[in-house]
């Protein structure tokens, strides 16, 4: 594994350097037909799960098939991505916000084969490479973060928990039953670098142990200041502490009753590590939406304030999931949004209706907007 | 044979969701045969390790990995994340992990001979496991060492013509939805504005300045696939000022249930709604019940039309966004960490998109909120909660934006409102003797 240098000299690191290029400019990659037709479409239809036509002005069609992606994804994978749109759309792809992957032609003739060669791909386990679907009224890919994979910070797993998800709804990817399209969306820990909070169905990691504390090598590892500062509720505190061998070293201290579990410390001082193998799990969120269409954006509402980490397939989770998917496809009204169905019935009805339990765990008492979600008026169902 | 066993995330491996799992148990076969011969600059069995490490989290349910200290590539304070195992002995293939983000294109549009490009400097320079996308929108190369960092840099901006993205306190990689390159909807060219967007503010990008992480995100209509509106401090929705363009004959269509017209442009194939019902799904769901039908035709009330996107959605091949089209520009948005999750506040209602003049009309709106950020935010204070802080009206002051009741939902509840001096005839400074000649101590 010898080095082998592109021609990068780190004692001149300026020397023949290029920056600030920015990214590639979209117009190498259009296919020709979209090119030809950028904003002159007239209409679009969706012809069937995971297959859309738009059609131009001119009268021209691009006929799209959607595939759902693993936002982790392999270069061999990627390789086999580039084959398939070499085969069938002249080398064009794209992948869209949501993980998704579309394949692109220009007639309808050429949409069967693409589709054929897509479906018939699996890995050796048995799941489809590219499952077709992910339109309309239906469960579209859930976007998610690193998890265990990649991060420092998380409280579960992302891949495993939106793996056993999309198993658990793969139907409802594949079909255009339910009252309005259901996004589902994942965030490893609180800080939600994957922004779930405004999903139809949030599933969110969460620690409930604050860090622990590992004095001996704190002031060595980390910067006290930083850690400190890294602190959201200003939970931690410069300390000193007297070992056990009778050394007294600088250290911090961490007013628990504050924290929140965010890992923040954790990221500028691995000396306070949190995860932990019972207190962490899943939070699950409900009711979010970002799209203006009928009412306006809201926010997701905690609905589950606790699952434990039930690896490798997260079964409660998936239970309490597919209860509310399986509740709103039955109560929803056509167009209705799970968010506006749960507002619509009320949300005692949602946990009746959905067999979720609800706990004082779900009564917002955090800061001043808590007050917001209390209830102040006599109206209510029993 | 697989390097480490992997009970756990072999049950990941059936069922219908393509799977995580397989496709990084392939990947480490193929650097394990290296069959194209790549002199790999990393450890050839590093996904070997990678999967090792993940399983010892499903055992353990906790990770294994740190946040690693400063790396990143000269000039830069952005576009590369430190990662580290915690247990570098029994995974010494993922030692030292480290994330490079890598700008994607506008609307995620790629050729496969740019795909293979970046594969094939991934195989030889990384581990050859990527996300296709990270959140925010960039392409994230998941795992290489320190001394390789520059040398992806190098490759990238020389042999590609591609930079890296942004992380810290930076302006985030901007990124749209796909908007008029496919999409009828789009009130303007999102991937023109991203692209510019994008190259206008490389600096900010590369170089952190800001008090904390900065987010664009540019949607192209109300729909919002793109979640502007949900997820970035500055939101640019696509919107119009005139009237939705009815084609009554295309309209009388879907009221004929005509197969060629189905509703919601087929979105709801899948289950038997009935007979499409225009009275019901269209004009009984309109927000602001500004549409009847009579006599075949369609009216609209344009002036009372919140451009929710409803019945344009319902009916699209009948019903066109307007023609005097440019966007709207929302503040402030964020995930809930720590004051609580926010929308984006409307700050603009509506904004001409011009590329013939570099987009001039949002440049001064986004320069005037970054100089206030600059100068006010706290470490670590996102956008939406300096104007929390300091208020809305703050930000109307510094963008010199005028009020208007479009910016609220409803006017405030409390009459306490903090008067400034100029705002009062005759200032704050008074004649206490001249009062007291009237009014006896």
């Amino acid at each position: 594994m010898a080095f082998i240098s592109t021609g990068y000299n780190p004692a001149k690191p300026m020397e023949n350097r290029i920056s600030d290029i920015g990214p590639k400019d979209y117009n190498e990659f259009y296919p020709p037909v979209i090119a030809k037709n950028k904003g002159k479409w007239s209409h679009h239809e969706i012809l069937e799960p995971g297959v859309l036509v738009h059609v131009a002005d001119s009268g021209d069609e691009v006929y799209t098939v959607r595939v759902g992606g693993c936002r982790l994804m392999s270069t061999t994978h990627i390789n086999e991505i580039c084959e398939i749109a070499d085969k069938h759309c002249d080398g064009h792809l794209r992948f869209t916000t949501r993980n998704n992957i579309e394949f692109m032609v220009d007639s309808k003739d050429k949409v069967e084969p693409l589709k054929n060669d897509l479906a018939s791909r699996k890995f050796p386990g048995g799941s489809l490479k590219f499952p077709i679907g992910g339109t309309g009224a239906g469960v579209t890919n859930i976007v998610h973060t690193q998890g265990w994979i990649h991060c420092h910070t998380p409280a579960t797993d992302a891949s495993g928990t939106v793996k056993a998800t999309m198993d658990v709804l793969f139907d409802d990817f594949q079909q255009m039953k339910l009252p309005a399209q259901l996004r589902v969306s994942m965030a490893c820990c609180l800080n939600m670098c994957g922004a779930v909070h405004c999903s139809d169905i949030a599933i969110l990691g969460y620690h409930r142990k604050p860090p622990m504390l590992d004095h001996e090598y704190l002031d060595k590892f980390c910067e006290i200041p930083l850690a400190i500062a890294a602190c959201p509720t200003a939970a931690i505190k410069p300390s000193k502490i007297k070992l056990a061998n009778g050394t007294e070293v600088k250290s911090v201290e961490v007013k628990n009753e504050r924290c929140m579990y965010c890992g923040n410390c954790y990221t500028m001082c691995p000396s306070m590590p949190l995860a932990d193998t019972v207190g962490d799990g899943i939070v699950l969120m409900a009711g979010g939406k970002v799209s203006n269409r009928i009412s306006v954006p809201k926010f997701s509402k905690v609905v589950v304030a606790f699952l434990p980490n039930e690896m490798p397939r997260w079964p409660s989770m998936t239970k309490a999931i597919s209860q509310m998917v399986n509740a709103y496809s039955n109560g929803a009204n056509k167009y209705e949004r799970l968010g506006d169905w749960a507002e619509r019935i009320g949300w005692e009805k949602f946990f009746e209706v959905c067999e979720l339990e609800f706990t004082h765990h779900l009564i917002d008492d955090f800061r001043q907007q808590a007050y917001m979600s209390w209830r102040q008026s006599t109206q209510f169902k029993f | 044979m697989a390097k480490h066993e992997t009970p756990f995330l072999d049950q990941l491996e059936s069922g219908p969701w393509p799977s995580f799992v397989s496709d990084l148990k392939q990947q480490a076969e193929v650097r394990a045969k290296n069959e194209e011969g790549v002199e790999f600059q990393i450890p050839q069995d590093c996904v070997d390790d990678l999967l090792g490490v993940l399983e010892l989290s499903y055992k353990h349910g906790r990770t294994h990995w740190k946040h690693g200290g400063i790396v990143g590539v000269f000039g830069y304070g952005g576009g590369v994340i430190g990662r580290y195992c915690d247990q570098p002995e029994m995974f010494p293939g993922v030692q030292h992990f480290h994330t490079m983000r890598v700008a994607q294109p506008a609307g995620k549009y790629y050729t496969s001979d740019y795909l293979r490009q970046l594969t094939k400097l991934w195989d030889f320079r990384g581990s050859g496991v990527t996300n296709m996308h990270g959140a925010t929108g960039d392409i994230v190369l998941l795992g290489t060492t320190t001394p390789q960092l520059e040398e992806v840099f190098w490759t990238l901006t020389h042999d590609m013509g591609q930079d890296l993205g942004g992380s810290g306190s930076n302006l985030r990689t901007p990124a749209d939805c796909l908007g008029s390159s496919r999409c009828e909807y789009s009130c303007y060219d999102t991937n023109a504005l991203v692209h510019f967007m994008t190259n206008e503010y490389q600096d900010e990008l590369h170089r952190p300045a800001f008090p904390y992480k900065f987010k664009f995100k540019f949607d192209g209509c109300p729909n919002c696939c793109v979640a502007s509106i949900a997820r970035s401090d500055m939101s640019f929705i696509g919107t119009w000022r005139d009237n939705i363009r009815i084609d009554q004959d295309a309209v009388n269509k879907y009221v004929e249930n005509d197969a060629a017209y189905p509703s919601n442009a087929g979105a709801h194939k899948g289950r038997d709604w009935g007979p499409f019902d225009l009275e019901k799904e269209v004009l009984g769901l309109c927000p602001t019940k500004c549409m009847k039908f009579e006599n075949k035709k369609l009216f609209i009330d344009d002036a009372n039309c919140t451009r929710c996107m409803h019945c344009i959605n319902v009916m699209p091949r009948a019903l066109k966004i307007g023609k005097d089209t440019g966007c709207s520009i929302l503040c402030g948005a964020k995930a809930p960490i720590l004051d609580g999750a926010q929308m984006g506040s409307l700050l603009v209602p509506f904004i001409e998109v011009n590329p013939d003049n570099d987009y001039e009309a949002l440049t001064e709106v986004v320069e005037n909120v970054w100089d206030w950020w600059m100068e006010e935010g706290k470490n670590r204070e996102r956008l939406g909660e300096l104007i929390m802080r300091q208020g809305f009206q703050k930000l109307l002051e510094v963008t010199g934006i005028k009020a208007v009741p479009q910016h609220v939902q409803y006017p405030r509840t409390n009459p306490y409102i903090f008067w400034k001096e100029d705002e009062v005839e005759g200032g704050w400074e008074r004649d206490v003797d001249e009062y007291r000649k009237h009014h006896l101590r």
